[in-house]
């Protein structure tokens, strides 16, 4: 650790060169540069599969490289370990958080640290992380259980861990993919405290306004390259970035077709559920979609959206109140008896619910019509009629997978959405729900999920778009609903994000209006 | 510049290579598993090699003996057959229930409670003694299936309506089980007093191949008996359901990712009563083919723990109900040759190490392992 005494010296603390990494069959990353300076927020932007994510994994000792070097504090440096590269001080905080929910925060900050060596003297080390979390703003209390922490909180723990291993590099992997936005913020300026005390930061990302937002410089990776290194992000506009991040322009405004409302497809009144707890989380929701509309459902997460979605469905019990799909009452009703009335569901989580891991492209297009002639017949499920269905979605929706019996496992992100939105929207639904349906997904495939849905609502069909990123909302939806608590607090079909924004804190459509009178 | 080798300058040398291990990033080849399995038997009978001759023992003419004594001659192939077909089929139950990840650890019961119910044919009586031979094996192997089915259905139920844990209960089933049999074999149907029950009549027997042996004297003294067709037949029907049937799919679907399964609309609970129910009809029907086949006779010791072996079958398989049917035949072999080797110890030493070389080698199917000249940096 004796690096850390002398970092002026130099103004870059890591140089990577000319990193090469190679996968079966892909080359990952293909001569890389990259250097971080002390103090600065050095953000690494791409697609997904840009390579970003290798790199960095390079950088924390995880991988090791097929080519080219690392120099920390200018000594070359050969991690074998992730336990190397904290010791050389470059600590890793990953998008999927290793941490034991019995046990408090500090015992986890603890965990495999050789202090304390058989007393552990709580109370001594609940000092001492206090300390380090108030120096940098990391406001969580230590003797906390993790099981009792949101999110965002944890991710705390998570950087407390590698602070208190004296990390002076801290690689953020997605930081904010699984933050609600208030969360969000509160990161930055947890970010920006940590660079004011000398830390530098990467910090991987694709998205852009988070990039604009937080970093000092970036560097953008397209299919394993560097297109461009280390520019000052004051240089850059959205659009240069997003240019370098996929090769081509891209349009930030949807285009909408105009379509009239049709008939009534969702009709919900006075619904009532429970979370998985036993807590209310719906008290009450009335709302409504139409034939070729898309209504957005706006909300910070955790307000009964997912409890939603699932009640609609028939996934989760309905406690009170009354659904309706084209006048057919199906409140309660079996989960396959919504998917023959054409309801479907793209789940906000794409590994947990939407998919089968370990089964192939095709066991997975298949999970909504493997009963249904022609795949389904008879007891048997017909192979080759599964095979052609499969292939045929995959080329129809340009689906990047070696073959159709690939397990889903191995898909990226992007192409494993388009495979649930190819199953879903194939099956030509009168009604689909989606949530966050391009949330950790990049721009050109966000682009793409988008223009899916569009194309859905401009054959009439009626879509319920639940979403945490009120951009995406306000770009797609023709109305937009805001739940809070489990209640809509009202509707708005002018994009009036002043209106929204309260309503998502909990003050409803009418009083905002009285005031506005007042 | 100094080089900073962290934690391998400790050590103090250099092997002149490195071991990377990577998770893989993509699917292994098709031929990839069933080779890699058959290396690690391979290696499990090294090892077993190695301790034969720290026990003094002459490994390969250990070998030589298990591999002559149990596919040496048509005779004793056809009693390693014997050996294999209760393995077959509670190998089949067990991989039936392990594809949806419901962790049946009661076929030993099962098998039990399928052993009684063919007997009950017998000595209730259900069926007049002198019934053709035909309706005996048909009713027999219907009863022993519906008995087993029973014990399945019951940690079945319970875990569909109660989420009662499937591995607690069914185990407990299995002392259950033995317990009933021995009420049944000491008090009901004691032939004088001793622990077991009068022997069927011989139109209650399975047939065998030596019951043939006037048309076929080829066939002399050979004890394989009908329970292998129902093994393999079973195998075959188990085969199709799971990897051609609508019902397999969703056995795949739910043992991947209940979850999904449950928003593709597929019923769990459904699945779990159905899957115990068929798996302990397999276990019962391992259960009656031993009586009718081999024992004739109820009694206490008709089972070396096969529903247990089962399991371990099982995994060896992979949880392929053909592979199935070869594992139990190289298990039946050790179990039989075994004896001959050593009546306990080094053969059941090889079937653990044959388990354990297995499960291990699942490392090299998950990691990519590649060793690289080291560079010097």
């Amino acid at each position: 650790m004796d690096s850390t005494n002398k970092p002026n010296e130099t103004t870059n603390v890591v140089q990577m060169q000319g990193i090469v990494k190679r996968f079966p069959g892909v080359l990952a990353n293909d001569r890389v540069d990259f250097t971080l300076r002390q103090g600065e927020v050095h953000a690494l932007l791409g697609e997904n599969g840009a390579g970003k994510s290798t790199l960095m994994n390079v950088l924390a000792g995880l991988y090791r490289p097929d080519g080219g070097g690392v120099v920390v504090h200018g000594k070359t440096v050969n991690f074998s370990s992730p336990r190397d590269a904290i010791t050389a001080g470059i600590g890793m905080v990953h998008q999927h958080f290793m941490l034991v929910p019995s046990q408090s925060v500090t015992e986890n900050v603890l965990l495999g640290l050789k202090e304390p060596r058989f007393r552990m003297h709580l109370p001594r080390y609940n000092h001492k992380i206090a300390e380090i979390a108030n120096q940098y703003g990391l406001h969580v209390d230590p003797a906390a259980k993790i099981w009792q922490l949101t999110v965002g909180e944890q991710q705390r723990v998570e950087i407390l861990k590698m602070l208190y291993r004296g990390a002076h590099v801290l690689i953020m992997d997605e930081p904010t993919a699984v933050l609600a936005p208030s969360e969000i913020e509160e990161l930055f300026k947890t970010l920006r405290s940590m660079t004011a005390q000398g830390k530098s930061i990467v910090f991987i990302s694709h998205k852009l306004h988070e990039v604009m937002d937080i970093s000092d410089r970036v560097t953008v990776l397209r299919k394993g390259k560097v297109t461009s290194a280390g520019i000052h992000t004051s240089d850059v506009t959205r659009a240069d970035l997003a240019r370098l991040m996929v090769g081509r322009d891209v349009v930030f405004r949807v285009e909408k077709k105009v379509v009239k409302p049709g008939n009534v497809v969702l009709s919900v009144t006075d619904l009532q559920a429970q979370n998985d707890k036993g807590l209310p989380a719906l008290r009450g929701v009335d709302l409504e979609v139409r034939e070729g509309e898309v209504v957005g459902v706006a909300g910070v997460a955790g307000n009964g959206q997912s409890e939603l979605a699932e009640a609609l469905v028939g996934l989760r019990h309905i406690l009170g109140g009354k659904v309706f799909v084209n006048q057919e009452d199906v409140t309660n009703k079996p989960v396959k008896l919504g998917i023959r009335h054409g309801i479907s569901l793209v789940p906000a989580d794409r590994t947990l619910v939407g998919s089968a891991p370990n089964l192939s492209v095709t066991d997975n297009m298949i999970m909504k019509n493997y009963d249904q002639s022609p795949i389904g017949q008879g007891w048997m499920v017909n192979a080759s009629e599964a095979g052609k269905y499969a292939t045929g979605l995959k080329e129809a929706y340009d689906i990047m997978v070696p073959t159709i019996n690939t397990s889903v496992r191995l898909l990226s992100g992007g192409n494993l959405q388009k495979v649930i939105l190819a199953r879903e929207i194939s099956s030509e639904p009168k009604l689909m729900i989606a949530v966050q349906p391009t949330r950790g997904l990049d721009v050109g495939a966000i682009e793409g999920v988008q223009h899916l849905l569009l194309a859905q609502r401009e054959t009439g069909a009626a879509i319920l778009l639940i979403s945490e990123e009120l951009e995406e909302l306000l770009s797609l939806s023709d109305r937009i609903y805001v739940i809070y608590e489990g209640k809509i607090m009202g509707q708005v079909a002018d994009g009036n994000i002043d209106k929204i924004g309260q309503m998502m804190t909990g003050t409803r459509l009418e009083q905002i209006e009285k005031q506005g009178e007042s | 510049m100094t080089n900073v080798e962290s934690t391998k300058s400790a050590a103090g040398f250099k092997l002149p290579f490195k071991i990377n291990v990577e998770p893989r990033v993509e699917d292994p080849p098709r031929w990839y598993s069933p080779v890699l399995s058959i290396v690690a038997v391979i290696v499990a009978l090294l090892i077993g090699a190695l301790v034969i001759r720290l026990g003094g023992g002459d490994p390969w003419k250990a070998y030589a003996h298990i591999a002559r004594y149990s596919f040496g001659s048509i005779g004793v192939l056809s009693d390693t057959l014997v050996k294999a077909i209760p393995l077959m089929l509670v190998g089949l139950a067990c991989s039936l229930a392990f594809r949806m990840k419901l962790w049946n650890i009661g076929a030993e019961g099962q098998f039990f409670l399928g052993a009684f119910g063919a007997s009950l044919i017998v000595l209730l009586p259900v069926l007049p003694e002198n019934a053709p031979k035909w309706l005996f094996v048909i009713v027999m192997a219907l009863s022993g299936m519906l008995f087993g089915a029973l014990w399945g259905f019951i940690p079945g139920l319970l875990k569909a309506k109660f989420n009662v844990n499937e591995i607690i209960s069914t185990l407990m089933m299995n002392y259950i089980a033995v317990e009933w049999n021995n009420y049944f074999i000491y008090a009901v149907w004691s032939e004088g007093g001793f622990q077991m029950s009068r022997m069927f009549q011989r139109n209650a027997w399975l047939p065998r191949l030596s019951d043939y042996a006037e048309e076929f004297p080829v066939l002399r003294g050979l004890t394989t008996h009908m329970g292998l067709l129902f093994a393999v037949v079973a195998a075959i029907i188990l085969w199709l359901i799971l990897t051609k049937s609508r019902w397999g799919y969703e056995i795949r679907l739910i043992g991947d990712n209940p979850r999904a399964a449950q928003y593709a609309g597929i019923s769990i609970s459904k699945n779990v009563v159905f899957v115990m129910l068929v798996s302990g009809a397999l276990a019962g029907l391992a259960g009656m083919a031993e009586i009718s086949g081999v024992v004739h006779r109820l009694q206490g010791a008709i089972s070396p723990g096969y529903g247990y072996t089962g399991i371990i079958i099982a995994w060896l398989a992979k949880l392929n109900p053909l592979a199935v049917v070869l594992v139990s035949i190289l298990f039946g072999a050790l179990i039989l040759a075994g004896r001959e080797v050593q009546p306990t110890g080094i053969p059941t030493l090889i079937q653990g190490v044959i388990m354990v070389s297995l499960i291990a080698s699942d490392y090299f199917l998950r990691n990519r392992i590649t060793i690289t000249r080291r560079v010097e940096a």
